[in-house]
């Protein structure tokens, strides 16, 4: 199940999720980074968790429920990504996608994180350009506007 | 404001227009056509349409406002500002325009580059006279229709006015707009009247970027499209002699393996399938040119620094007589490793080479030399070859050089076929353009309590620091100045860095001037702030730094920061650094953890004049200080016979969430023409940083990255 719906592949047991995605249903909004879950650009989430697709791979996910940054909600409209756009937060823009994952699955566990906890939850999502304190602004937007 | 109108320029040969077969007109520009080496020729109206200009208005009959951002967009936010230019003049409002990236197009631009911060400052000019000259236009067009002068009609926000009170908007005399001689002697606003220069406009791609629509150069698809994983030589000098892909054939959706030059190409239905099968490759290698490493380079850095073989870049009075004569000589050291990149957007590329034309699409920051480069490389007409930019997953200098692009177009020459060249991070890591390996030593001389002589000497890999930096400050400060330059030539390939040269240069003279403070027994700050005075701009030319924009921002730093007023267990350090046009003054405050710096607060203040987007400018500046910084904590990348040591982050380690400082951002405000800023707030990060960790733990940080060297 992805983005709320069914999907049959067909791949070699040890495909990356990450590639399954991009290349066979062509959702492209989860990015390759480092190909070894130490970047977070590919993340999105399992059965409601967040999880790094470059190294989830296709034959343990049978049965699972997926979410990509596509299907995080019907018109980029999920408070974390409102929070993005009123903070502004892309200079490339191409973690982001990873980051909103980590964040919004981050904030299901804690809405009401500190400081913290906050730097701490998003320590596996690399931002090369370094927007690193609007991202930190952003999640703390967010989680006020869910709870 | 004094306009600094460097860009003069013909009018006849800047701007086009011409009706849109479709409803609307379309005006062009010749961006820099001043500074191009050849005058264009007379424009041809009826050889105009939609596909002529890719960098222009487009203003539908119905009024809708398109405007095509030429330069690429790799985070540094161009695709939002410089529109921004063109609406401000054209009087427009902000939330009525489309902004569209545009391609190539060498016939009608002479900078469609993103490199040296200078987007914005080189379209300041032009891209407000593109705006204002066609607003002046439509205003003739309304006039023409009600009979009365185009002195007495006004705009506001794509509607037309007359002394009457009767209204047109743009789009309905547009098509009549367009018939019109370009008129002359148009007259630019005044900075008090700017309605969108100065305001805060969100990046044009955001709601695309926050939903993960497809924008970037790996999101590129085409019919019939191989996804490629190249296998390149594993060490710098090493040339292929054979390989065996017997079971990299077998790997599913692998369609073809082809030899080209020192590397091999595994072509694929998906892109797993390409890096699946590329692993597959077994191949041997010899050694061409030397294997290297990074032992050799520190002791060939070092010996050229003890060395006398320089070339003098500037001599300013006699140095050697200021030392000879000096009661007292500072001399440091200081050294850098070898940087990657890494761009979160692995290099990656598209091409389709036919014998009819050549597609290429991608990111790409040098989009016309990489076509030229590929039109020589495959003997095809340059004519032939269209080049479509995707927004970039970062640039930082990577992308200025195109060779993945050239790998792509002779892949798909060879292979009859589309292809996208994907590196994967490995691939990335261990075939970059490096920041190359640099040493300076620094020397100082001291008599009667007085500086009297300055000597910087650097020592680098393959290339040396070039135009202006030279005579950056110091220079014109101390009256015996001299700048002397030495390199090695590597094997290892090296390019332009974020802020190249000057990412260290600034570290290591910010560093020497603290301990050159102490030395004479005088404050840090005012020591620079009494250099600055000695600064006569007017009587040297290639000294281009503001001595009073400095210590504008210096200045402004000691009070924002709040300097030597901290709270106990806070340290601070002070750092200020002029580059590609602007001034910045940073502060550093930081914490001792378990014998550990933690950067708490990094307070930036920066005169780039004008701010043309303080959002998206806040932006750069607060990613340029944390670049910095991270890379002057952990940045490095070693060598081993040849064979980069880091090959992903498991062992290569970039800044994280948690590591970072807040970055309090301060503009100075005036009315000057913007200046860069891409990359100006990065070179000061690192020694504000550095002279902070002096003032909390006695120690002098003189090599980077520090987490190895204190």
């Amino acid at each position: 199940m992805i983005n709320g719906s069914q999907h049959t592949i067909e791949a070699d047991d040890d495909t990356p999720l990450l590639w399954v995605l991009r290349d066979q249903i062509e959702l492209v909004g989860t990015k390759f980074g480092c190909g070894i879950g130490q970047c977070g650009a590919c993340t999105v989430h399992i059965d409601g968790k967040a999880a790094k697709s470059c190294i989830s791979l296709i034959s343990t996910l049978e049965g699972k429920t997926i979410t990509t940054i596509e299907g995080l909600s019907e018109h980029g409209t999920h408070p974390v990504q409102e929070a993005w756009k009123t903070i502004d937060v892309p200079q490339c823009g191409y973690c982001q996608s990873g980051q909103i994952m980590a964040a919004s699955s981050f904030l299901e566990e804690n809405s009401n994180p500190s400081k913290d906890e906050i730097r701490e939850a998003m320590h596996g999502n690399i931002c090369r350009c370094a927007s690193y304190n609007s991202i930190e602004k952003a999640v703390e937007v967010a989680a006020k506007n869910i709870s | 404001m004094k306009s600094e109108n460097k860009f003069a320029f013909s009018r006849r040969s800047f701007l086009k227009t011409s009706a849109l077969a479709s409803g609307g007109m379309l005006i062009g520009f010749n961006l820099f056509t001043s500074c191009a080496t050849t005058a264009e020729p007379p424009v041809d109206l009826s050889l105009l349409d939609f596909n002529d200009f890719n960098a222009f208005i487009k203003i539908a009959d119905n009024g809708i406002v398109t405007i095509f951002a030429p330069n690429p967009e790799i985070g540094q936010g161009v695709k939002t500002s410089m529109p921004m230019l063109i609406a401000e003049e054209l009087d427009v409002a902000w939330k009525d325009v489309y902004v569209q990236q545009g391609a190539l197009d060498k016939d009608h631009f002479t900078r469609q580059v993103a490199g040296g911060s200078q987007s914005i400052r080189q379209a300041w000019e032009p891209l407000r006279q593109t705006g204002a000259t066609a607003r002046m236009m439509l205003i003739m067009a309304a006039a023409n229709r009600w009979g009365v002068k185009p002195e007495e009609c006004t705009t506001k926000e794509g509607v037309i006015s007359n002394a009457k009170g009767e209204t047109l908007s743009y789009g309905d005399v547009v098509l009549d707009a367009a018939k019109l001689e370009v008129p002359e002697n148009i007259t630019l606003k005044s900075p008090k009247d700017f309605t969108i220069i100065g305001s805060d406009a969100p990046n044009v791609d955001i709601d695309e970027i926050i939903t993960g629509k497809p924008l970037f150069g790996l999101d590129y698809r085409q019919k019939g499209m191989a996804f490629v994983s190249v296998l390149r030589p594993p060490a710098f000098g090493q040339e292929l002699v054979d390989f065996d892909d017997s079971k990299a054939k077998q790997v599913t959706g692998v369609t073809n393996i082809i030899q080209f030059g020192n590397k091999v190409a595994v072509l694929a239905n998906n892109t797993w399938a390409a890096i699946k099968g590329k692993k597959a490759l077994t191949a041997n290698w010899k050694e061409g040119t030397k294997a290297e490493s990074t032992t050799d380079h520190d002791n060939i850095l070092l010996g050229l620094l003890d060395g006398s073989k320089f070339e003098t870049l500037r001599a300013d009075g006699d140095v050697k007589k200021a030392f000879e004569d000096a009661d007292e000589v500072l001399e440091r050291t200081y050294e850098s490793p070898f940087l990657p990149h890494n761009c979160m957007e692995p290099m990656n590329f598209y091409a389709d080479v036919n014998p009819e034309r050549i597609k290429l699409a991608g990111p790409i920051q040098t989009p016309a030399r990489t076509a030229s480069r590929v039109a020589k490389l495959l003997k095809r007409d340059e004519k032939d070859i269209t080049l479509e930019m995707t927004r970039m997953g970062g640039g930082f200098g990577r992308r200025l050089y195109g060779g993945f692009a050239l790998e792509a177009a002779e892949v798909s020459n060879l292979a009859k076929q589309p292809v996208q060249v994907v590196f994967s991070r490995e691939d990335d890591m261990a075939n970059g353009k490096y920041r190359p390996a640099i040493k300076y030593r620094i020397s100082a001389s001291i008599k009667d309590g007085k500086i009297t002589g300055y000597h910087l000497k650097e020592a680098a890999i393959n290339s040396n620091m070039y135009g202006l930096i030279p005579n950056f400050f110091p220079a014109g400060a101390i009256e015996n100045y001299q700048v002397d330059v030495a390199k090695y030539n590597s094997n290892i390939t090296t390019g332009a860095w974020r802020a190249p040269y000057t990412n260290f240069l600034a570290f290591a003279e910010q560093s020497f001037f603290d301990e050159l403070a102490d030395l004479l027994k005088v404050d840090r700050i005012q020591m620079r702030l009494d250099l600055l005075k000695k600064v006569d701009k007017t009587a040297d030319e290639r000294i281009q730094y503001s001595a009073d924009r400095l210590e504008g921002v210096i200045n402004m730093a000691i009070e924002k920061s709040n300097w030597g007023n901290t709270k106990d267990g806070v340290y601070q350090g002070f750092s200020t650094y002029y580059c590609h046009n602007t001034h910045v003054a940073e502060v550093a405050d930081i914490e001792m953890k378990d014998g550990k710096p933690l950067v708490k607060k990094v307070t930036c203040v920066i005169d780039c004049g004008i701010v043309v987007n303080p959002l998206g400018a806040k932006n750069q500046v607060m990613g340029g200080v944390i670049d910095g910084i991270g890379h002057a904590m952990y940045g490095e990348l070693t060598f081993k016979d040849g064979v980069p040591q880091s090959d992903n982050y498991l062992n290569y380690r970039l800044i994280r969430m948690d590591e970072t400082p807040e970055v309090e951002v301060h503009f100075i405000e005036n009315e000057l023409a913007p200046t860069g800023l891409g990359e100006p707030s990065l070179p000061p990060a690192a020694a504000a940083v550095a002279n902070a960790i002096y003032a909390a733990t006695g120690k002098r940080i003189t090599k980077q990255p520090f987490v190895k060297n204190m």
